[in-house]
């Protein structure tokens, strides 16, 4: 039971013309584990991410989340799985409950089911007093940990959150992690995307990913064994190098365009 | 004094963005604002940039008023806006040469400054400034902020969203940069970046929480911190949070920063509690603070 995988990637790859942004990537996620998912600007996890969420399909290699296959059955995946970055989260001119209700509604919750979970969410973060109030309105921490609420709605096996964090002050962003640690206690698998090394220190085990490969995956106490430094943030420069200023990766490929 | 500000205050209608704010950055500093989004960084810096006039205090910079002297400012002084601001249509090369223009200089004039920034882009100046890379923008944004030779640099968020390799060769670039005589004003949402500078003030909703040296705030740090670790992150949390003599508990990585109300501690005490909590593979020391800690402390 405790060893289920909720993530299983074989050899996954994705080509864009004749450059390699994910190149044969292999891992696993266990369930409630709290996975971290780090690479450097243009490594390739956005690209390898998309292929997990059921958005854009592999070139070659295997992948199951959820249970499902991300090549036949991404629709199955995207309804059991919660996603939350920091780009977009919630709508700025729709209230709190609003919000709750609408993103319950796209996860295909009942009525009933909906008004439940959003009394509790609405108890659980104290909003009581700003249930009404336009998201846009609320303080950056706060529109977080909501957010990171809404994407749990639909009691998803898996969330993905990529970069969740960014920008806010450390102790919201400690309260942020508490919540998650919570979520991972109760079951719910998380896979985190982010650069920010402090993070990384927070998940169970952390993959890196340097040139669409994955370069290191381990606990952070073992990474920062192996490389016999003090901090993930040195795991990661250590193992990412300085890059060569005339090799962009990724996006950047050498190619002028106009 | 390179940078002065006097009881500055700013409100938007009705929100105080920033409070009595008042500070000086010594020639040639290295000058850290450090506090999270919406903690009036960015007001700050606008403000003392002649983009924004404060409702109350005074400012100067380079020993010119912000607002009576605000023509010698611009010309005196260097602006990284924290949002990429340079011409996405223009190429790497001709955002250079138009800022040059603007400052009635050339690239040619002040290339010793930035030689060792340019030539990390120049292999890419002929595409468009749109097209580069998260970490190559950030480059060609600082060349741009430096092409005039100013003699002070402001720099807001310039690490934000950019990885960890890019983040350290941006700061090194600083402290080369800072040796050539430059003062520099830098804010961060980020307390890690804050023992790379001289002095740092921390900040949060609109008000200054501390003024001083990383070292010193770290070293004033009231209480011992423990670093706890056990098994199941949660439940030692939750524990933690019930102890009866708990003054603070925050998850730090693979560990727990706690604090006791008491002077006297015993770790045997919080370890036989943990036990009693059914937590296993209990670890318990101390460790030292860091400007997370003293952050959050001064925050309370």
């Amino acid at each position: 039971m405790k060893e289920e995988n909720v993530i299983e990637v074989n050899q996954l790859t994705k080509t864009f013309g004749d450059f390699t942004a994910v190149n044969t990537i292999s891992f696993e996620v266990k369930k409630g584990e709290i996975f971290g998912f780090l690479g450097a600007n243009g490594a390739g996890k956005t690209t390898a991410m998309k292929m997990l969420i059921g958005i854009s399909k592999p070139s070659s290699g295997q992948a199951t989340v959820a249970g499902f296959d991300v090549y036949s059955q991404p629709e199955n995946i995207k309804k059991n799985i919660g996603y939350m970055s920091q780009k977009f989260a919630l709508y700025d001119d729709l209230t709190v409950k609003e919000n709750i209700t609408f993103f319950g509604g796209i996860y295909g919750l009942s009525k009933k089911k909906i008004k439940e979970k959003r009394e509790e969410l609405i108890s659980e973060l104290g909003l009581e007093n700003i249930s009404n109030k336009l998201v846009g309105s609320l303080p950056l921490g706060w529109k977080q940990k909501l957010s990171f609420s809404v994407s749990l709605l639909h009691e998803p096996k898996i969330v993905f959150l990529d970069e969740p964090t960014g920008g806010v002050d450390p102790i919201t962003r400690r309260q942020f992690w508490e919540m998650i640690y919570k979520a991972a206690d109760q079951g719910t698998t998380i896979f985190v995307t982010t650069h920010y090394m402090d993070e990384a220190e927070y998940c169970d085990r952390v993959s890196i990913m340097v040139e669409g490969k994955i370069e290191a995956l381990d606990t952070p106490k073992k990474l920062k064994e192996q490389f016999k430094v003090d901090s993930m943030n040195d795991v990661f420069l250590k193992l990412a190098r300085i890059p060569s200023p005339t090799l962009p990766k990724g996006k950047g490929k050498n190619t002028d365009c106009n | 004094m390179s940078i002065s500000l006097s009881n500055i205050s700013k409100s938007y209608k009705k929100v105080k963005a920033v409070q009595d704010i008042s500070f000086d950055v010594n020639p040639g500093e290295l000058f850290g604002l450090i506090g999270p989004d919406g903690a009036g960084k960015t007001t700050i810096f606008r403000i003392l940039t002649t983009l924004l006039i404060s409702d109350e205090g005074t400012a100067t910079v380079a020993g010119f008023d912000v607002v009576k002297d605000y023509k010698a400012i611009r010309k005196a002084v260097g602006y990284m806006p924290g949002r990429f601001s340079l011409y996405q249509d223009l190429t790497v090369e001709e955002n250079l040469a138009f800022f040059a223009t603007i400052f009635g200089t050339t690239i040619e004039e002040n290339y010793d400054l930035i030689e060792d920034i340019y030539v990390q882009i120049e292999p890419f100046k002929n595409r468009r400034a749109g097209k580069l890379s998260g970490g190559m923008k950030q480059k060609l944004a600082l060349c741009c902020a430096l092409i005039h030779k100013p003699k002070v640099l402001f720099l807001d968020e310039p690490t934000t969203g950019v990885d960890p390799v890019s983040r350290k060769e941006f700061w090194e670039m600083l402290k080369r940069l800072q040796k050539k005589g430059i003062t520099i004003l830098v804010s961060t949402p980020y307390m890690d970046e804050a023992a790379l500078c001289d002095r740092i003030a921390l900040i949060q909703g609109g008000k200054i929480l501390k003024i001083d040296t990383p070292e010193a705030i770290v070293s004033q740090f009231p209480k011992t911190i423990y670093n706890v670790g056990a098994v199941n992150m949660y439940k030692l949390i939750q524990s933690l949070q019930q102890y009866e003599h708990v003054y603070s508990v925050f998850p730090f990585g693979e560990f727990v920063h706690y604090t006791d109300k008491r002077d006297l501690f015993e770790i045997s005490d919080l370890q036989s509690y943990l036990e009693k909590e059914g937590l296993t593979a209990i670890h318990i020391e101390s460790t030292k603070a860091n400007i997370e800690d003293a952050f959050m402390e001064l925050a309370r």
